[in-house]
């Protein structure tokens, strides 16, 4: 591209070569003049910094120490916020200052490489909201959800601290790693700094895990829909709405994304509606009343079809719909939630957090609570979004602290309401929704003897507390809806419809819940299959090179086939498992997340080691090591596990040892057949955590060499991309400090000639 | 500044970041970097090395793009 030969005369190695003022004005802020603001503290920065700790430590006093009867839900919004706040400013700065060391003298990707297309430097305000939509999808509404079955408060303190020692570490330092190498992937980077073995375990990894991800998020949509004619049709139509924005943006108005969002949400709304009037109907009732088995068979075709269909007929428009729906809809959240301040009752730590018999997900909190919530805490998948195409839309180096740190902080705070919907919903109600149809019988008098049977104090569920609430929110049953989003959408219900509409909206508003975590997660399926399928593709090219041409159609249609078949196989294996499918193969899904942070985060822990700061190792080998222990255990305790409801091989060899000795049923099983099954998962379930520790044990392994290489060398290696001259300045954060705006004035009161335009090609 | 005034700014400001975010101003972003680039002006019409793409070009060759290189979602 001769990018950088166009833009500066100087390239060179060295970025004490890097100008500050390079033609008129200065491209950055003088460090000095950085540092003494920073250090500058008036007394209204201390009244208002003192004022957010005050108010975070009175929320956690409240949601930890305090012991009433109930908890005031606005407590874990401040907790969070306040939290998140001091994170920022001084656990991110630390980092930013000891590690990071951006230098807005240089030039990033978005402007050395400007093509116009992929690498355009993008307002910093408007990234932030572009990187969020990417980043947070169904994950932060569903992990937490299930968590909340061990009580709010390890939730939400493992939400909140995880968010900012781990997960946004993980964010913002791939994210500002990889836009020093160009916006290169994940992939490339472990290969790079973990050599050969590292990097090919990273990628068989990836491709693994992402299977495993699509396969549960399918598995939480299916869960959704079955038996449910309202949701089937209006999730059902979103296909159509979809084709149809597609060829608007296509044939009839080219880029008109925004007014093409409204026209389609208009749309979804009335298929929201329409669906409750359908699904009244005998037609309804007939046609669109799907038994699991249908639905998941119906994604596994629907996922296929996707992925091979060209992205703007389907994916491109199911994108802007999704993206408009999340932002609108966790901002209605936000606001509904700190108007109603619903009351929560249920208790800080519950009794399944230490005997690990809880019917929602088994095991004890360690390490299971950390894997049930990835997504909001710590999600290596973000790695993959921070390492894509973010990095190559980032105008100024200082900016990736507010767009990779503050973006997971804010995907973490829709991790925090989603817990707060999911608790505000009666307890006994709660259980019954997500225990497994094995434990209730998928019957009202079933969940309610289960529930019951669980001796919770408070907790006493009558059958017309569950036919009430099925009745309100418009659905035959809601008993063993597991899968974390039926939960949560009966507690968005729940919150929204004390602000707009009373009881007779809550079926709307519930359809409306189910509708907006589906659309995020068949575009994630359909993404993730072309994600995966080109990966598998680059794989086969070594050995058949005809596979490498991802515009052969046959290699394509083949390569898809068999990443969906992946994926399906797994889905079905859930959806037909006689011991639940969510709470057998919902922890694979943490732990395949966690491993991926772990991956990620030994890339970083190998990248920072070979720039020689080993006194702020710790800064990543902190949240390396906790991923890794909780990751490592979690698995070995799936894999070893002596008690059949955790451990894979344990189960496996219970029900084989019942099947050898004649038995028809056993547990939860009750015929042959259903044993079969059993054993058949459960050996897939093991092979799988295996395959997943051993990648990461690998990866982390060769990180820790190159750490301990870098650190006997001396190393100050870089893999850094050569430092160029920067030309242009925008400010860091959201709001402009008082020297940038002194700089920025200085920006826009030049005249038009003399601004430097981004040149690249 | 009168309130209405304020409204309509409020509003114009709302509308620039949803463009921004759903991704409607990538064309106007093509066109002024095609025109700082090559020294042409927006018409495309110059020393262009690339002729500038119509609209319904761009937004063709965008999804096109993303056809080949594909990008995941977060869960």
């Amino acid at each position: 591209m001769g990018a950088a030969s166009s833009t500066t005369e100087g390239t060179t190695e060295s970025p004490t070569a890097l100008k500050r003022i390079p033609r008129d004005l200065a491209v950055a802020l003088n460090p000095e003049e950085l540092a003494a603001h920073d250090r500058q503290w008036t007394p209204l920065k201390i009244a208002i910094w003192s004022a957010i700790s005050l108010l975070g430590g009175l929320s956690w006093v409240m949601l930890a120490v305090v012991r009433g009867e109930t908890v005031n839900a606005i407590w874990f919004v401040f907790a969070a916020i306040c939290t998140y706040l001091i994170g920022y400013r001084f656990y991110s700065k630390f980092i930013e200052k000891h590690i990071v060391r951006p230098d807005d003298r240089r030039a990033t990707p978005a402007e050395y490489k400007a093509d116009g297309k992929d690498f355009a430097a993008t307002d910093r305000r408007v990234l932030f909201g572009h990187h969020f939509a990417a980043i947070a999808g169904a994950g932060p509404l569903v992990g937490p959800v299930l968590a909340a079955q061990m009580g709010y408060l390890p939730g939400t303190i493992w939400i909140i601290v995880g968010v900012v020692l781990a997960g946004a570490v993980q964010d913002y330092l791939i994210l500002h790693f990889s836009m020093r190498r160009g916006g290169r992937s994940l992939g490339q980077m472990a290969r790079d700094e973990l050599g050969v073995i590292g990097g090919t375990a990273a990628l068989i990894a990836t491709l693994v895990i992402m299977v495993i991800i699509v396969a549960i998020l399918a598995l939480v949509v299916t869960n959704a829909l079955a038996e449910s004619p309202w949701g089937v049709f209006s999730v059902g139509m979103t296909i159509p709405i979809a084709l149809f924005m597609g060829c608007y943006l296509r044939f009839f108005r080219p880029g008109k994304i925004t007014e093409i969002s409204i026209i389609g949400f208009v749309l979804l709304i009335a298929a929201i509606v329409g669906g409750g009037m359908v699904a009244g109907t005998d037609w309804g009732q007939t046609y669109l009343l799907l038994d699991k088995v249908t639905i998941a068979w119906g994604i596994i075709i629907y996922g296929f079809i996707a992925a091979i269909l060209p992205v703007w007929l389907l994916l491109a428009p199911r994108d802007y719909l999704s993206t408009f729906m999340k932002i609108g809809t966790i901002g209605m959240l936000a606001v509904a939630i700190v108007i109603i301040r619903p009351e929560i009752s249920v208790p800080a730590v519950s009794e399944f957090a230490t005997s690990g018999t809880g019917p929602v997900i088994a095991g004890t909190l360690f390490p299971f609570l950390f894997v049930t919530i990835a997504c909001g805490a710590l999600s290596g998948f973000h790695a993959l979004i921070a390492s894509g195409t973010t990095p190559k839309l980032i105008e100024k180096e200082r900016q990736t602290r507010f767009i990779g740190y503050g973006g997971m902080l804010m995907e973490s705070l829709v991790a925090i309401m989603a817990l707060v919907a999911a608790l505000s919903i009666d307890r006994g109600i709660y259980f019954a929704m997500n225990a497994s149809p094995a434990l209730t019988g998928g019957t009202v008098q079933g969940a309610v003897a289960f529930v019951n049977s669980l001796g919770l104090t408070g907790v006493n569920l009558t059958p017309s507390m569950l036919t009430e609430m099925a009745t309100n929110v418009g659905e035959e049953s809601i008993v063993s809806r597991t899968g974390g989003a039926p939960t949560l959408a009966v507690g968005l219900s729940h919150i929204m419809q004390q602000l707009v509409g009373g009881t007779s909206m809550m079926s709307f508003w519930y359809h409306f819940a189910i509708m907006f975590e589906a659309l995020f997660i068949l575009t994630a399926v359909d993404a993730g299959t072309r994600v995966a399928r080109f990966m598998l593709q680059d794989s086969l090219g070594n050995f058949f090179p005809k596979f490498k041409n991802t515009s052969w159609r046959p290699g394509a249609w083949a390569a898809t086939a068999i990443m969906v078949a992946a994926w399906g196989a797994v889905l079905l294996m859930g959806v037909t498992d006689p011991l639940g499918g969510i709470n057998t193969l919902f922890p694979l899904f943490g732990i395949a997340n966690q491993l991926l942070a772990a991956i990620a985060l030994a890339v970083c822990m190998a990248i920072v080691a070979k720039r020689g700061l080993f006194k702020y190792l710790w800064v990543v080998a902190l949240p390396l090591g906790f991923a890794a222990v909780v990751t490592i255990s979690a698995s070995f305790l799936k894999i070893f596990g002596a008690t059949p409801g955790i451990g894979y091989f344990a189960q496996n060899r219970a029900f084989s040892e019942a099947l050898a000795a004649g038995e028809t049923s056993f547990g939860t099983a009750p015929s042959v057949e259903a044993m079969e099954a059993v054993v058949r998962n459960t050996m897939v379930q093991g092979v799988l955590s295996i395959i997943f520790v051993v990648l990461a044990i690998i990866v982390i392994l060769t990180a820790i060499q190159a750490t301990v290489r870098a650190y006997r060398n001396h190393s100050s290696a870089t893999s850094e991309d050569d430092a160029v001259q920067s030309q242009i300045y925008a400010p860091a954060g959201f709001i402009m400090t008082a020297p940038e705006k002194v700089l920025q004035a200085e920006w826009d009161a030049l005249p038009l000639h003399k601004k430097i335009k981004i040149k690249g090609h | 500044m009168t309130l209405l005034a304020g409204v309509r700014k409020g509003a114009r400001s709302v509308a620039w970041y949803l463009k921004g975010v759903l991704g409607e101003d990538a064309y106007a972003k093509y066109v002024a970097h095609h025109a700082a680039a090559c020294g042409t002006d927006a018409a495309g019409v110059g020393r262009a090395p690339h002729p500038l793409m119509t609209e319904r070009e761009f937004w063709r060759d965008q999804t096109d793009r993303q056809d080949k290189n594909p990008q995941g979602r977060c869960c």
